[in-house]
């Protein structure tokens, strides 16, 4: 009866409404995964549940037992250092106020796996053949569940063009 | 506002068009625009690793112990009584600490409204809070719900039952209209103009338009929602808050709850976008009433749909413009009424009238605005209040004239661009619209646009391209204080009460400090973000670049008084005054003969002191009112609209603007572009659906209420003049709110050049188009009246 957070083992609340938001932010203090609507509309809470993104305000938390989830204070490596896509968002200020923030990285993470999976969007022309790689489109039609408020769309699809650039699409 | 304001600030003006501009704040222009170093270059955000990590902390995560947490009820009918209270069920719910409703919340005077003459007020509308059983719009807090959790304070919530007398309430714009108040002022600008007999010059002038433009609600929707972490310790209230107005917020706070406002403090170091939405509302004030009656901390968050209920938006308006020109496109008369809500309880001036005061020559003008008083949410600001939709009406009807003269937009622009404030005569502190308009028009290849309508087509898709000016007032904040602590090895460190929604206030600033300081970049640290710092007015205006500027500059000014005192007489620098010398080379040096130098770690090595601290204030900004200061934009926009859906693409974006010297492209190029998107929101997708009939808003969540995501947002190019204004600290004017004003016209415009089609209401949705592509139909496309 564990769910698996950023490597380590917690319990799963006994309070059956309990969120996976809520478990991280309120019970857990990882309060970098964010609550921007709590209704499934603005992917500040995404965060990967076995590799893919979820938006944990609709995810119970007891739906995650014996699962693993990552967060964004799981992505900096063991030393703190930031991960490509974490310095990318900044190179590119695809950031302003940083509240959607972990919410859009966690996200474009998952996004680069459906992409090297060849899972089709739709916008992909051919559904058959799948995306034709992470053209600009593809990409913001992708991370179009993740909302941005401050405007910094150009510079978040800049950040996530070059962490796919540096590997096969 | 007053008869009395009106006489103050015209009396002021008048005083002060005839002092030297050189008696004035910037009568000499800032010596930092010739010696700026790390300023106009790029700098990544110093707070960019905490917020790509997740460690940035925000007001509703600020750990404390024992904590509860709030839900709201909130009331269903708009004006009325509550008949009837039952809160047992939900006192009996599992996990409920308290049920606080207007029978046991502690007594609270009403929040000092936010005004010019008092930077400590914060209160959005004049209505007590919770005091009494009065309901007084539809979604008035009517209860609110302590719980261990959230989940169970939620499903408290649904408990209380409330049964209301309901009154006659007024909700219908069409209804308030034929009532509607006519203020003597909007914001210090007299509301009514009447220059040149502009009724007469218009009924003679050879080419006019007179059209009605409307722009519906809006809701600033940042993501992070309102939050607040609230504990009262020893008598005295602490508020970890989302806030874009912290002092405001502690001197409110102190006023409702009969504080000393040294017993109120407000830390708000980020904050989750603002917009104007982060002031103070009802929210915080009834987490610190339930917090003192549960004798344990609170914490609120506010859900999507208690932000619409308790959190004004950028309220309606409908606007007359009616131009006249003359056959080589001078304007003869420029007419510019209308209406905007604005409940009696309401503080905020939705000015849209101020837009057509400052942009073009007309020969003369009559410009009035009316208030719509209905039983609503007070309104408040968004984002370039009043000039967004001010922008929306006048630049449309710009584009129409041209159309009408056969002229090119841009030519009509160049024709009329006002040299000088058109109805003061004030002059410009610095202003080269056209250079914008040059530059932005260079760039989308505005040669290639098709001067007649439904000319360009590509498939299903028609093209086109449209343009439209901006413009929002510069505006600097007495007050606001920076102190500066230096130390002995030459580091300094910058504290102010200022604000961070993203601007990169502390990443700016750092690098004015370093130039300021001549200090390298490295060697300068910015604390902001808490009300035990050093005052500082609000993050709103455009103001607060300006404003904390001149406070750093006055700081500095001080200090280098005090390290001349400090140095004494066996120094390079002795005999030298303050205003003798300059900072360079991490130390003092003689502005006459730079040999003289020394550097703060010899200074302070003599003296033995460890460190100095120093503070200085943004003093009266009597520029404001002797020069004509406006950062200006030209807007440029290429789209599609499919003939067969009337879906709208855009292309591609262009925004040029001209707000005086850019301070760091990287985080202006952001800022630039937030507001063109917030302004692309209001052409296509935005609005708040209130239903009339019950003054209730529907469009409560962000699935019902449309903001741009990354698919509707195209690569925006942004270009600035980057002529510093003379008349501004850093040379800079702000650039916060101008990305947002004229982009709905150029969208608006645009959509004209592709379809034939002028849309006159926004947003332009797919409906307005798809459906009226019959050529008798390329009219004016107004909404239905609501039945």
């Amino acid at each position: 009866m564990t769910i698996t957070i950023n490597g380590s083992d917690y319990p799963v609340p006994l309070d059956s409404r309990v969120s996976l938001l809520d478990m991280l932010r309120e019970r857990l203090g990882l309060t970098g995964t964010k609550l921007g609507c709590n209704q499934g509309a603005c992917g500040a809470c995404t965060v990967l549940l076995d590799g893919e993104r979820v938006l944990s305000c609709l995810t119970l938390a007891a739906q995650a037992e014996g699962r693993d989830v990552l967060t964004i204070e799981g992505l900096q490596g063991a030393d703190g250092s930031l991960h490509p896509l974490q310095k990318a968002f900044i190179e590119h200020d695809g950031l302003q106020c940083g509240y959607c923030t972990p919410g859009q990285i966690c996200s474009a993470i998952a996004m680069a796996r459906e992409l090297r999976r060849g899972d089709p969007s739709h916008v992909t022309a051919n559904l058959a053949a799948g995306p034709e790689g992470p053209t600009r489109e593809e990409i913001r039609e992708r991370m179009s569940g993740n909302l941005c408020r401050c405007g910094a769309h150009n510079g978040i699809v800049e950040a996530i063009e070059e962490m796919l650039g540096g590997e096969p699409a | 506002m007053s008869k009395l304001q009106n006489a103050i600030v015209g009396g002021v003006r008048t005083v002060l068009g005839r002092v030297p501009a050189s008696w004035l704040p910037g009568g000499t222009p800032d010596p930092i625009i010739q010696k700026r170093a790390t300023l106009g270059t790029q700098q990544p955000r110093i707070d960019g690793p905490d917020k790509v990590r997740g460690a940035a902390r925000f007001a509703a995560e600020v750990p404390m112990a024992n904590l509860l947490h709030a839900a709201f009820v909130h009331s269903t009918v708009a004006r009325g009584k509550i008949a009837e209270l039952d809160v047992s069920a939900a006192e009996a719910a599992p996990g409920v600490a308290l049920v606080m409703t207007y029978r046991n919340a502690p007594k609270m005077s009403v929040p000092p409204a936010i005004g010019i003459t008092n930077l400590k007020a914060a209160g959005n509308h004049t209505l007590p809070v919770m005091q009494d059983a009065e309901i007084r719009w539809n979604g008035q807090a009517v209860a609110v719900i302590l719980a261990e959790t959230r989940e169970q304070a939620e499903h408290a919530a649904t408990l209380v039952r409330i049964r209301y007398n309901a009154a006659q309430s007024r909700t219908r714009f069409k209804d308030g209209k034929k009532d509607a108040s006519t203020p003597d002022s909007i914001l210090i600008e007299r509301n009514r103009v009447d220059k040149g007999n502009a009724s007469k010059k218009l009924a003679e002038a050879a080419y006019k338009i007179d059209a009605v433009y409307r722009t519906p609600w809006q809701n600033h929707n940042p993501i992070e929602p309102h939050a607040a972490t609230i504990a009262w310790q020893d008598g005295q209230l602490i508020v970890h808050d989302a806030t874009q107005m912290i002092h405001a917020t502690a001197g409110s706070l102190a006023k409702v709850f009969g504080l000393k406002e040294a017993d109120v403090f407000v830390s708000s170091p980020f904050v989750g976008g603002g917009f104007g939405a982060k002031g103070m509302w009802d929210h915080q004030i009834l987490g610190a009433a339930a917090a003192k009656l549960a004798g344990r901390p609170v914490r609120v968050m506010l859900s999507r749909a208690s932000m619409h209920r308790l959190v004004g938006g950028r309220t309606q308006t409908e606007q007359r413009v009616a131009l006249g020109a003359s056959a080589d496109g001078k304007l003869t008369a420029l007419l510019h009424h209308g209406y905007a809500t604005k409940p009696r309880h309401s503080i905020c001036d939705e000015g849209f009238s101020l837009t057509g005061r400052s942009l073009y020559a007309s020969a003369s003008f009559d410009i009035v605005q009316h208030h719509v008083d209905l039983d609503l949410l007070a309104n408040s600001f968004m984002r370039a209040p009043g000039e967004t939709p001010g922008t929306f009406a006048i630049e449309c009807a710009m584009d129409e004239l041209a159309h009408q003269l056969g002229m090119d937009p841009v030519e009509l622009r160049r024709r009329n661009v006002a040299s000088c404030d058109p109805i003061s005569g004030a002059p410009h502190s610095q202003s080269a619209t056209m250079t914008a308009y040059d530059l932005g028009a260079e760039r989308i290849g505005w040669a290639r646009r098709a001067p007649a309508p439904r000319a360009r087509r590509d498939g299903e898709w028609l093209v086109g391209m449209g343009c439209a000016g901006g413009t929002f007032p510069f505006a600097r904040m007495p007050g606001t204080s920076a102190r500066i602590t230096l130390d002995a090895r030459g580091q300094a460190h910058v504290a102010s009460a200022a604000h961070e929604m993203g601007m990169g206030t502390a990443t700016v600033q750092r690098q004015h400090a370093a130039d300021r300081l001549g200090l390298p970049l490295d060697s300068v640290s910015v604390t902001i973000g808490d009300s035990r710092l050093p005052f500082a007015s609000f993050a709103g205006g455009s103001s607060q670049t300006a404003s904390l500027g001149a406070a750093i500059s006055a700081a500095s000014g001080k200090l280098a008084a005090e390290l001349l005192r400090l140095a004494g007489n066996d120094t390079p620098l002795a005999g030298l005054r303050a205003s003798d010398v300059e900072f360079a080379d991490s130390g003092l040096r003689s502005i006459d003969e730079p040999s003289r130098h020394e550097s703060f770690a010899s200074i302070f090595r003599r003296s033995g002191h460890k460190d100095l601290s120093v503070t200085g204030e943004s003093g009266p900004p009597l520029e404001m009112l002797k020069f004509s200061m406006h950062s200006t934009s030209a807007i440029f926009c290429q789209l599609r609209v499919s003939e067969v859906t009337g879906e709208i693409r855009i292309d591609r974006l262009v925004g040029a603007f001209d707000c005086g010297r850019i301070l760091n492209t990287k985080t202006a190029t952001s800022q630039f572009k937030g507001g063109m998107i917030m302004g692309l929101g209001m052409a296509l997708t935005e609005e708040t659906l209130l239903d009339e009939r019950s003054g209730r808003i529907m469009s409560t969540s962000l699935a019902d209420y449309h903001v741009p995501v990354h698919l509707d947002v195209p690569e925006i190019d942004v270009l600035w003049t980057d002529i510093p204004d003379p008349r501004t600290p850093m040379g800079a004017r702000g650039i916060g709110e101008i990305g947002t004003t004229g982009v709905a016209a150029a969208v608006a415009n645009a959509v004209f050049n592709a379809t034939g089609i002028r849309v006159r209401d926004l947003p332009i949705t797919l409906d307005k188009l798809a459906f009226n592509q019959t050529p008798e139909k390329r009219e004016a496309i107004s909404p239905p009246e609501f039945p």
